[in-house]
């Protein structure tokens, strides 16, 4: 530890902080453009000058290094005129037209330069003029605004991974462009927005919406992906306007991706927002009893046996938990845990999240991934094993269906899944240094799950990781990337409830066995030539399952709601109500609950607070608080030799995976923009 | 953190139509085998000067593929340091030091003599695309004020009648 003195208080700083930690750590906060926790120092703003006793010039405290003994001021004379200084110099070149600049209110140079600032000019003559540049669909450049604190920059070069960024030119004429004005093409280019001190790079679906104060804040998760981003939604009058990161070390550190930020526009379109029932093969608006009375005179002509659900990618855990106890009272077995043809291995919850975490990649020294594009499927962790990459000696292989761009090098082993059989053996050089790396861990996907041989796959990858002793107190190295924020939730849930696929319910309804079918927001896979079967559709958006429905009713959207949901790790968290449901939408769980009165089938629960706890004592507690239940080793099946067969894309998109994004204009033209 | 940054890319197989091999080996054998990159300043005038004093993005590129750097970083070194040119320039490039020593013993009379016979501004370039005129800050050579430089000569104690009987050598040998 550094002992040294900031502003007569003692402080006490880990080896390799820099002197504006320091102040930190005393509880002092230093201004400062250029520099941010995340990325690497610049030092080139010049904002955070702190006076060190002794030395004649004041100093960058951002990349000074604290040492013992140190003497810092940072509210001197010295360190006054200093900050006047550097910030009448930072505004010589910028216009000040924040009464139009999307930033105003929110904007580090405004509030700085009223804090540390001269509040007079002295310049008289001409600025400079810098011409906008084109960087895509999601960002607006005003570059004349910038003052080339290079946050983009380093941001792009070390997180994003897109090196075709940077500043060009010299002196004066320093302009920060992307190589030759080409657009940004990143999965996380919406984190320059949040990264821009100053209005240059501002958000373009956002601009000229709202001003910061005029919005409301709310709080919430994310579920566009199976991540739990911790976002903060912003809305006025009832309307989502923008989606912003919150800080959360564990999980999203502070960026998110521009799925989960600028889909938000598909919110307010192609809603369902009253009850649907269909008459003579036509939709047609209706109210929330006819709909009800429809379902009840289906489903008392019928068998249990014959009621089927399906859960859906965005389905939040109380609404599946009351989905279930329905089914229970109705006495059918027949729910699909999800909308995929995933195939896991019959164990424990260490079967089917993701052990290691997301904080213990940075730990991890040897990674595998079996049928998986991380960059795709999981923007955020991508970003996290590329930060792992840059930081120490990693080794990273692949087996998937082509060799994607991760932003990393890595080791291409093929599309053949039957390389894990050398890796097990240990007869190919990754396989010899797997085994004997210190953290290793294998991450699965979609590809390897929709496999035939999924089972065997993860049989086989959990032997690998046990010969490496990868499962151990402070390690569990087994681990499934899954892409929807309900899976983990919903096998929490109905593991061991029902354990009939999604494949075989579309069979059954293709064969006439399956006569009632409830999709809890099931958009994808569903077989087209079903045989005379009753669809009860509950959802948010018009979307693929909505089109077949011949009940609709309508459901909230994750900021529409508070719900739970089980993020790929297994933590729980909770989204808060942003903006209320349009029309007579209702909250999902409440639909499950009002229906169940009404076919005699009444699940006991009147609040959701009960329905929580219930819930808890019943499943989360078993599984999650109970001690023992963290880093249990995944139980194998029967273990075979993998026969050789190759790994099939997943064909989805990154930027159209939900029904919220798919009627989302933002997230259409990024697609055109990265197709070109 | 810049550990890994610079690894990129795979190196790009072209044949190298106008350079030789060897001696980009050479170049590149005196840096570490690690930091590759720190070659990029001594082969991007290797570059220019056999592209004709100047530096087209496809010949930055390939200095961006042979030295395993993203094309972004080679730009901004070549558009940050003023020997470079990313703009093309004419067969001979005159400099004009117009520091204080040079312009005290009289630069502006070699930048006059240029305007009268060439009929060239800062930074333009003739229309036959020979001459391309460019002030420069000084070139080290005070003692023998003031100097021009043509590409890779100086010119030294120059007044009007000597520059312009040098521009007019120049204009014949062409």
């Amino acid at each position: 530890m550094i002992k040294l003195v900031v502003d007569n208080l003692n402080v006490e700083v880990p080896e390799g902080s820099t002197v504006l930690q320091a102040c930190e750590e005393a509880g002092i906060e230093i201004p400062r453009f250029c520099y941010h926790e995340k990325l690497s120092v610049a030092g080139n703003c010049r904002m955070c000058l702190v006076e060190l006793e002794n030395s004649p010039k004041p100093i960058a405290s951002c990349a000074m290094p604290a040492s013992s003994g140190m003497v810092i001021k940072t509210n001197s004379s010295m360190v006054k005129d200093a900050r006047k200084g550097v910030m009448e110099f930072l505004l010589i070149n910028h216009p000040l037209d924040c009464p139009i600049c999307d930033q105003g209110g929110e904007c580090d140079l405004q509030d700085q330069a009223m804090f540390f600032g001269k509040g007079s000019s002295r310049y008289n003559d001409a600025k400079r003029a810098v011409s906008d540049k084109n960087m895509g669909p999601l960002i607006k450049t005003t570059m004349t605004r910038c003052i080339h604190c290079t946050r983009c920059v380093r941001f792009a070069n070390e997180v994003a991974g897109v090196e075709n960024f940077g500043a060009v030119g010299r002196g004066e004429n320093v302009e920060i462009t992307t190589y030759l004005e080409k657009a940004v093409v990143s999965e996380l280019s919406g984190n320059l927005v949040d990264l821009c001190p100053v209005g240059a790079l501002t958000s373009k679906p956002y601009s000229f919406l709202a001003r910061p104060w005029e919005l409301t804040k709310t709080e919430t998760i994310d579920v566009m992906d199976a991540v739990g981003c911790n976002i903060r939604v912003d809305s006025r009058d009832g309307k989502v306007l923008r989606v912003l990161p919150r800080i959360n070390e564990d999980i999203n550190e502070e960026w998110i991706s521009d799925k989960s930020r600028y889909a938000i526009d598909g919110l307010s379109k192609q809603r369902l927002d009253v009850p649907y029932v269909k008459v003579k093969n036509k939709l047609l608006p209706s109210s929330w009893n006819d709909a009800f009375k429809n379902i009840n005179a289906k489903l008392s002509n019928i068998s249990s046996n014959q009621v089927a659900a399906i859960i859906g990618d965005q389905a939040d855990t109380e609404s599946i938990f009351a989905l279930k106890k329905l089914f229970e009272k109705i006495d059918s077995k027949k729910i699909a845990i999800n909308q995929h043809n995933y195939n896991f291995l019959k164990g424990n919850r260490s079967n089917y999240i993701f052990n290691s975490h997301i904080n213990g990649i940075e730990k991890c020294d040897s990674i595998l991934f079996v049928g998986i594009n991380p960059r795709l499927t999981a923007p955020i962790i991508n970003a996290r094993i590329r930060k792992n990459y840059l930081n120490r000696d990693i080794q990273i292989a692949s087996i998937s269906s082509e060799k994607f761009d991760l932003t990393y090098d890595y080791n291409f082993l093929g599309n053949n899944i039957d390389v894990l059989n050398d890796i097990h053996d240990q007869k190919n050089e990754f396989g010899k240094s797997f085994n004997k790396s210190n953290f290793p861990m294998i991450i699965i996907g979609d590809e390897a799950l929709k496999d035939s041989q999924s089972r065997n796959i993860q049989s086989i990858c959990i032997e690998i990781l046990t010969k490496a002793n990868a499962f151990r107190k402070d390690w569990n190295g087994f681990n499934i990337m899954h892409n929807s924020s309900s899976i983990v939730g919903s096998y929490d849930l109905l593991n061991n409830y029902s354990s009939i696929s999604h494949f075989e319910i579309n069979n059954q309804c293709k064969t006439g066995e399956i006569k009632f079918l409830f999709l809890l927001g099931v958009d994808e896979n569903l077989y087209k030539d079903y045989k005379d079967t009753f669809i009860v559709y509950q959802g948010h958006h018009g979307d693929a399952g909505a089109q077949r429905a011949n009940v609709i009713l309508p459901g909230s959207a994750y900021t529409e709601k508070s719900a739970s949901f089980i993020n790929l790790e297994g933590r729980l968290q909770t989204t808060e109500r942003a903006v209320f449901p349009p029309g007579d939408a209702k909250e999902d769980w409440a639909i499950i609950r009002a229906m169940s009165e009404f076919l005699g089938k009444k699940i006991k629960y009147d609040s959701l607070n009960e329905l929580r706890d219930q819930m808890n004592k019943e499943v989360f507690e078993k599984i999650m608080f109970r001690e023992g239940s963290f880093n249990k080793k995944p139980l194998k099946g029967k273990f075979e030799k993998l026969n050789s067969s190759h790994l099939i894309g997943s064909g989805r998109n990154q930027y159209m995976t939900c029904p919220i994004s798919r009627s989302s204009n933002t997230m259409a033209e990024c697609l055109k923009n990265q197709e070109r | 953190m810049t550990k890994n940054l610079l690894k990129k890319k795979p190196l790009n197989k072209d044949i190298l139509v106008k350079l030789d091999k060897n001696e980009i080996e050479e170049i590149i054998s005196k840096y570490p085998s690690n930091r590759k990159s720190s070659a990029v300043l001594p082969l991007l005038h290797l570059v220019q000067k056999k592209a004709g004093g100047w530096l087209p993005v496809h010949e930055m590129e390939r200095v961006a593929n042979i030295l395993e750097m993203s094309y972004m970083r080679v730009f901004e070194i070549a558009s940050f340091y003023t020997m470079f040119n990313i703009q093309p320039v004419g067969k001979y490039l005159l400099q004009v030091c117009k520091t204080t020593p040079c312009w005290l013993r009289g630069a502006d009379d070699i930048q006059k003599c240029i305007k009268d016979n060439l009929d060239l501004d800062n930074g333009k370039t003739s229309k036959d695309g020979i001459f391309t005129l460019m002030e420069v800050e000084c070139l080290g050579a005070c003692v023998n004020a003031p100097i021009l430089q043509i590409n890779d000569d100086y010119y030294e104690d120059l007044d009007y009648k000597s520059t312009k009987d040098l521009l007019d050598k120049l204009k014949k040998k062409h």
